[in-house]
């Protein structure tokens, strides 16, 4: 008892402090809309044809400015996009990379190869700086993980938890940030090169929204010669952010597969090992624990 | 209980031969399989086992990683995705490794909360609880240094905020800061140097845990009445009454470990690790790993560097100083009233600075910090000197055992026999 109110005091007193602060420390950035996801969740899955129309979009969108570091064979490789490996190859050939030296000492220019890495519209960082307003794009292949925000007390524990787990911070910021382009509220000032986001830290992005208008992409129509989802920014932007997700985390569902099965077998295995302490300990009488705080002499006994 | 002689008998004749010039069974014997246990153990014991067991997992997912990392300033962040898209399973070493690491931190905060709380480094246990400190040192420099390798902006700017504290100290700082760097600054030889004392100190903690089983061996476990083992009666052997007991436990923890690695990998880490390291963009907050959370807070509540500098490094150092500090010759909390409260207080002020340490040092937190670093100390220095004089605590039991066979309620007893299984062989 004495416990439990001592806990409750010290309790209260950490709220009493923690309540002003978190008041004090809501700022005036919105926090990215929380999406559905094929792959989020205990059993979540990409969703092939996502994958690919997000690469298209990455393709005839992004491509122009930013780098995608990963090798054209991962987009044939299983739990990805998966296209066929015909389709790699004819897509690989489409573009020029630099070998050498051959035996002539001369560097020289080859069609890629599905081992290769997609090549980057830009030499360097520097030239791609230059070309965009002194910042360059940064490469897109782990942005999915590299950005996260603040969900704030208590949020953040229940993130952690089992049904409750949230993992897509990043997908959802990559979302938001393409549909976020807004006219800037009324004494704003943006400065020249600069675009107003909603969702950017700091609202003003060195990027010209990239995919301005519905129907910029055109995706593969299904038998009745519609595309089986809408043309649009929304659909975009959500169809680029689950792609990238996935070339942040490649392996993200053979890992969810195998870690589904190494808990079922760490839970049977445990309930084995119960039993077995059970049983081992019932030689001595059995256990008799003493919760941590009840005194097993305490005066109700 | 100290002298227990061994109770191994060889078998074999190889094994007579073996024990006469170096009697390591014998010792492995009377350590892990005679070693008498106090019977009413309860599962915060368990986290020394898991504990043991976190360091060799750590030992080998990180040679497994070794053997494809490069340590090369223009190359580590490269050579950890290599490890995470094309080696086989190079997600599952590097989630092992990442979540392992903040793993072994839970059990050893659990682990050294439950010594707070039954005053297990009181005498006999000065040494090994000292020994369990200096292990707690050398765990915090490991893990620091390895959070360094992948070379991501909160690798580099964590090793150039933490590696700059030291320039605070008089006359030596500014050689102790080159000599950490290998230059003017954090760069590529820091990488180096990081890498190879990341290498080395996992097996200098497994010497030093060596004595600290060795010292936990001379002095018996405490246990939760804090009373010590008087009888026979009082004791099952460790094998396998403990064995079975710390095996599940470990399986249990396991599991919890197992949901990080699966499903959660990048919760306990930084979304800003995932960015290469760039010496020219310093990211908005630049915050530790969660362990170090609450001496970062309280690292920064202290206005002055040098002052901030002392006051984390004592908040660690003041522990190797309990047993002295201490004056309560009652070890278990449950029978102090008094100091238990304290105790449950001392837990949320370290859990606050926690949380005050992942927050921009500005405002109310600063306030809150200081509050709390104060707090910490007047616990140590103030509270648990004073308190041992004036704390009447209840009566302790006559023994082990009579609080085992109360706990019961007064039921069943022990069946005949029983209290003899100890000496019978395990
Ligand atoms: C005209 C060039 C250009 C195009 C096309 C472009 N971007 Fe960008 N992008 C940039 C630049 C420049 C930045 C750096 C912005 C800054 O830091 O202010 C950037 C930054 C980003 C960021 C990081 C924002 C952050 O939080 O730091 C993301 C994510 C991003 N772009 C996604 C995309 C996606 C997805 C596409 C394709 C749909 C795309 N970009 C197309 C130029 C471009
Ligand atoms: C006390 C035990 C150990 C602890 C607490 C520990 C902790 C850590 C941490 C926190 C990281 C950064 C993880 C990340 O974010 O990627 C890391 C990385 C690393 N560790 Fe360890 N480690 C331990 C033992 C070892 C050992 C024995 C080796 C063997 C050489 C090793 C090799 C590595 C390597 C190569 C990396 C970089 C790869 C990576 O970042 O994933 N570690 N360690």
């Amino acid at each position: 008892m004495t416990t439990a109110r001592a806990l409750l005091a010290a309790a209260s007193l950490a709220a009493g402090l923690a309540l002003p602060l978190a008041a004090s420390a809501a700022e005036g950035q919105p926090h990215p809309p929380r999406e559905k996801w094929s792959f989020s969740g205990v059993f979540g899955t990409f969703d092939r044809a996502q994958l690919q129309r997000g690469f298209k979009v990455y393709r005839e969108v992004c491509q122009s400015c930013h780098q995608l570091k990963i090798p054209f064979r991962t987009l044939s490789q299983p739990g990805g996009p998966q296209f066929s490996q015909a389709q790699i190859n004819a897509l690989a050939a489409e573009y020029k990379v630099q070998d050498g030296p051959n035996d002539a000492g001369d560097m020289f220019e080859r069609p890629a190869r599905a081992a290769d890495n997609i090549p980057w519209t830009f030499a360097n960082e520097n030239q791609a700086a230059s070309a965009n307003g002194g910042k360059a794009p940064p490469s897109l292949q782990l942005m999915a993980k590299a950005r996260s925000y603040e969900r704030g007390f208590p949020l953040f524990i229940v993130d952690a938890l089992p049904f409750f787990q949230y993992q897509e911070h990043g997908a959802d910021y990559i979302h938001a940030l393409l549909t976020g382009y807004k006219d800037p509220p009324a004494g704003f000032t943006v400065p020249p090169g600069g675009h107003y986001n909603e969702y950017f830290p700091g609202h003003i992005i060195a990027m010209p929204k990239p995919i301005a208008t519905d129907g910029q992409v055109e995706y593969p129509k299904g038998p009745d010669g519609k595309s089986p989802v809408p043309e649009t920014v929304e659909q975009y932007s959500r169809d680029i952010a689950a792609f990238l997700m996935w070339t942040a985390e490649p392996n993200l569902e053979a890992r969810k597969r195998t870690g589904f099965m190494v808990i079922i077998f760490l839970a049977v295995f445990a309930y084995l090992m119960y039993y077995v302490k059970k049983k081992v300990w019932a030689k001595v009488g059995g256990e008799a624990e003493g919760l941590p705080g009840t005194a097993p002499l305490g005066p109700t006994h | 209980m100290s002298d227990h002689a061994s109770t191994y008998v060889p078998k074999s004749a190889f094994a007579k031969w073996f024990e006469s010039r170096l009697p390591i069974a014998g010792l492995v014997h009377s350590s892990f399989v005679a070693f008498p246990v106090p019977r009413n153990l309860t599962y915060f014991w368990t986290f020394g086992a898991i504990l043991i067991f976190m360091l060799g997992a750590q030992i080998l997912t990180g040679i497994w990683l070794a053997m494809h990392y490069v340590p090369e300033a223009t190359k580590a962040f490269d050579s950890v995705e290599h490890i995470m898209r094309d080696v086989n399973y190079g997600w599952l070493l590097r989630y092992l490794h990442a979540n392992g690491a903040s793993m072994f931190f839970i059990a050893v905060y659990i682990h050294m909360f439950r010594g707070l709380y039954y005053g297990s480094y009181k005498a006999p246990r000065e040494v090994l609880w000292i020994l369990g400190v200096i292990i707690f040192l050398l765990m915090m420099a490991t893990a620091f240094m390895g959070y360094v390798l992948p070379w991501g902006q909160m690798s580099f700017w964590g090793a150039t905020v933490i590696t700059n504290l030291f320039s605070a100290i008089p006359i030596v700082g500014d050689v102790i800061v080159s000599l950490l760097w290998g230059g003017y600054s954090v760069g590529n030889p820091t990488l180096n140097r990081f890498f190879a004392l990341h290498y080395l100190l996992p097996f200098m903690i497994a010497g030093v845990v060596v004595l600290h089983v060795w010292a936990l061996h001379v002095t018996g476990q405490n246990n939760p009445t804090g009373v010590p083992i008087k009888s026979a009666k009082d004791a099952v052997p460790f094998t396998p009454y403990a064995t079975i007991k710390d095996v599940f436990a470990t399986i249990c923890f396991l599991i919890f470990f197992a949901w990080f690695i699966f499903y959660v990998p990048n919760y306990l880490g930084h979304a800003d690790n995932y960015i290469p390291a760039n010496p020219a963009v310093t990211p908005a907050h630049i915050v530790p790993e969660w362990y170090f959370l609450p001496f970062y807070a309280i690292l920064r509540a202290v206005p002055d560097k040098l002052g901030g500098v002392i006051a984390m490094g004592a908040a660690v150092v003041i522990l190797a100083f309990l047993p002295w500090l201490d004056t309560s010759r009652v070890r278990s909390a449950n029978y102090r009233p008094l100091y238990r409260q304290f105790f449950w207080v001392f837990v949320i002020v370290c859990v606050l600075l926690g949380w005050l340490g992942s927050k921009p040092p500005e405002g109310g937190y600063v306030i809150a910090s200081r509050v709390c670093t104060i707090w910490y100390f007047v616990h140590f220095l103030v509270i648990l000197p004073v308190l041992g004089l004036f704390e009447t605590p209840r009566p302790l039991p006559s023994s082990i055992l009579e609080t085992v066979l109360r706990g019961k309620k007064g039921g069943a007893g022990m069946p005949a026999g029983a209290a003899a299984a100890p000496s019978t062989k395990g």
